[in-house]
């Protein structure tokens, strides 16, 4: 497919849908469930505290709200830019 | 009925259905084979996805790891599942634009260089082979402890059972055959666990159980797990040990092997449409984490199970006589792998941490004189409905639940590595002109071989079970990944940077696991160990994701320092980065 200034936008705006999902995936993950654990241990969750349950639950469940948030949004992209599948 | 006979029951019936699964569904084109005709809908898709991926690690080994080392092995669960996110986001959908079968297939059209794709083949094996080995071991064990038959026998049934449908069924087969395992695993995971909940808390849900109280202390449980586990010198069960920066890095080197290894990728290309494979990675990860919400619940609480039978009166009191053990104690010390030493003579069994300095003085005080008792990790998953005291058909469940986890991900591993084989080595580098009927033959030729070999390296484990799954993502997390996400995500990247990421990465991160864990797994030619890392605080399982950096750095050097690729290839790149035009197969190229 040729070079269109329509597929360079629509480019730039998957990259920037990405950009934004991956912050936020390794926010929970590597920031809430590790590093900022610390920051989080005056919240209190069910005889722990919020770090620990977003290293083993929370950062599961942003996880799979990431991935269907970028399905849809990425569809509606598409169809936007006219690029998807007839 | 005794527990031997429902267990043949249950085994029975569930293989029955796996093989009349494959036969049914029989593969008659290269492209039935490899890909069964992009006809799947993402659902059943992502079903078959979580079976591929959840292998005797997930099922048998996880929450016993998480169970005795608590919160430092959250990185499984981080680990494995968000590897998903980089799956959806960055490789699925422009993997299944490009149409075509095979992950080597694709560096090797994108990096216009065969010998790029030989490269690959080779990363893929290896991360592959290594792989199922690990799960053969696991079935040939699985197998013998449950229709008590020698590991020997185990094997053997194991890996003809594989052979069956894998060979004969192909991808069709093992798709259909896979929803049908998922559908076993899960149902054998959680039913324990839900039992064991509301033993425990009163919560049908082990994820929210987890973080309710515990019925017969009245506190949090994990408060009260934290605090038994301490009053025997261990280590808080909620509180982080060891190196932030290993953890960070095991966890991300999870993630990215997660999103390189072959046998995930190529489930994406069977979908029908680019939009789907969207929608197929997010239902593989709902399907996934069913399991994984539940798995930590199971570990927490299979210890805090474990202590009590113990130390029935409390930690304070003394624990129970060996003589008056329970049941399910007594059929594990028949596999060795729990084991009771009377350090004291007492015939107590004294379980606590005499690793901890600052325990010493209270053992001393009780008249300890060394931990009585050793429980291996992984017999903790399939123990566990015993130790609750559950019925023996869910006993049963169990075993045929960590048969299909082992099962279905080495005949997904197979089917990638029959592909690279066939598909690539020989269609693409040997034989161009071979037939359909060919190409089919050594597919299937491939496989048998390939169960061969795992058979018997899975007979005679060459001492490296565990460490096994951690070369296959490191390995994959170093070469793979970093090469299918620059070929999409880069337009400069060209066959020699990619040629030379992939070899930088792969090279490199062999050598470190080779240093900690000895050359080819040969036993005492290890010049470090994982207690004392090379490189500060990186143990060998973390390096995979410093591996992934050095492809990535290698490949954007060289790639820079030599000509740009050629127009038609910046074309190929465009043309994968939108979903129109994708094609419903392409047999024919």
């Amino acid at each position: 497919m040729a070079e269109t200034p329509s597929n360079n936008e629509y480019w730039a705006a998957n990259i920037r849908l990405v950009t934004i999902c991956l912050i936020i995936w390794a926010l929970v993950s590597f920031g809430f469930g590790i590093l900022l654990r610390p920051m989080l241990s005056g919240i209190a969750v069910g005889g722990t505290d919020l770090g620990f349950w977003f290293a083993q639950q929370g950062s599961i469940l942003v996880f799979l709200a990431l991935i269907f948030f970028y399905a849809w949004r990425m569809n509606k992209l598409d169809r936007q830019y006219g690029v998807d599948e007839e | 009925m005794d527990q031997y006979t429902l267990n043949l029951l249950f085994v029975g019936a569930t293989f029955a259905l796996y093989i009349g699964i494959a036969i049914w569904a029989r593969a008659g084109s290269t492209s039935e084979f490899y890909a069964a005709n992009r006809g799947i809908h993402p659902v059943t898709n992502g079903m078959a996805t979580a079976a591929d991926w959840m292998s005797a690690a997930s099922f048998i080994s996880m929450a016993g790891l998480i169970a005795f080392t608590g919160y430092d092995n959250s990185s499984f669960l981080m680990g494995w599942t968000g590897g998903y996110v980089l799956l959806a986001l960055l490789l699925a959908p422009y993997l299944r634009k490009f149409g075509k079968f095979t992950v080597p297939e694709f560096i090797g059209d994108r990096f216009y260089s065969p010998t790029a794709r030989m490269v690959a083949v080779v990363c893929l094996i290896v991360a592959s082979v290594t792989y199922v080995i690990g799960q053969m071991t696991g079935v040939g064990v699985a197998f013998s402890r449950f229709l008590e038959v020698s590991n020997f026998w185990g094997l053997m049934i194991g890996a003809a059972v594989v052979f069956c449908y894998a060979v004969l069924g192909g991808m069709k087969g093992v798709t259909y055959t896979q929803v049908a395992q998922y559908i076993v695993l899960i149902t054998a995971y959680t039913i324990p666990a839900v039992f064991i909940s509301l033993q425990l808390t009163g919560n049908p849900i082990p994820a929210l159980g987890l973080f309710s109280d515990h019925t017969a202390s009245g506190v949090p449980l994990l408060e009260r797990l934290d605090q038994v586990v301490q009053d025997l010198g261990f280590a808080e069960y909620t509180a982080a040990q060891g190196s932030t920066l290993n953890m960070v890095l095991f966890t991300l080197s999870l993630m990215i092997g997660t999103a390189g290894l072959p046998h995930v990728i190529i489930r994406f290309f069977t979908v029908p449409r680019v939009a789907d494979a969207r929608w197929s990675a997010g239902w593989a990860l709902v399907f996934i984490a069913l399991l994984y919400l539940t798995a930590p619940a199971v570990g927490a609480m299979a210890r805090l199970n474990l202590i009590d039978t113990v130390y029935p009166n409390g930690t304070a009191e003394e624990p129970i006589a060996y003589d008056e053990r329970p049941e399910w104690m007594r059929n594990w010390e028949i596999t060795g792998l729990l084991t009771f030493n009377d350090a004291n003579d007492d015939g107590l069994i004294q379980w606590y941490n005499d690793g901890s300095a600052s325990f010493a003085d209270t053992a001393e005080a009780r008249g300890w004189e060394g931990s009585e008792l050793t429980v291996n990790r992984d017999i903790l998953v399939l123990a566990n409905p015993e130790i609750a005291n559950l019925p023996g058909w869910v006993i049963a469940l169990v075993a045929a639940g960590g048969l299909a986890a082992a099962l279905s991900t080495a005949a997904g591993l197979l089917l990638a590595i029959s592909g690279a084989i066939s598909h690539d080595l020989i269609k693409g580098q040997l034989n161009p002109n071979i037939s359909e009927k060919g190409e089919l033959m050594w597919a299937r030729i491939a496989m048998a071989g390939a169960i061969v070999v795992a058979t018997y390296l899975g007979l005679n484990p060459p001492g490296f079970a565990a460490q096994t799954v951690a070369l296959a993502f490191g390995l994959a997390a170093a070469s793979i990944f970093p090469a299918l996400m620059m070929g999409i995500f880069s337009k400069r990247v060209n066959n020699k940077g990619a040629v030379w990421g992939m070899l930088a990465g792969l090279i490199v991160t062999l050598l470190y696991i080779f240093l900690h864990k000895g050359w080819f797994f040969i036993p005492g030619t290890a010049s470090f160990d994982d207690a004392d890392p090379l490189l500060g605080p990186i143990k060998s399982t973390s390096f995979g994701a410093i591996g992934a950096l050095i492809n990535f750095g290698v490949a954007y050097i060289v790639s820079n320092a030599t000509e740009e690729p050629p127009q038609e290839i910046v074309d190929l790149v465009e043309s994968i980065r939108v979903p129109r035009g994708a094609g419903a197969a392409a047999a024919d190229h």
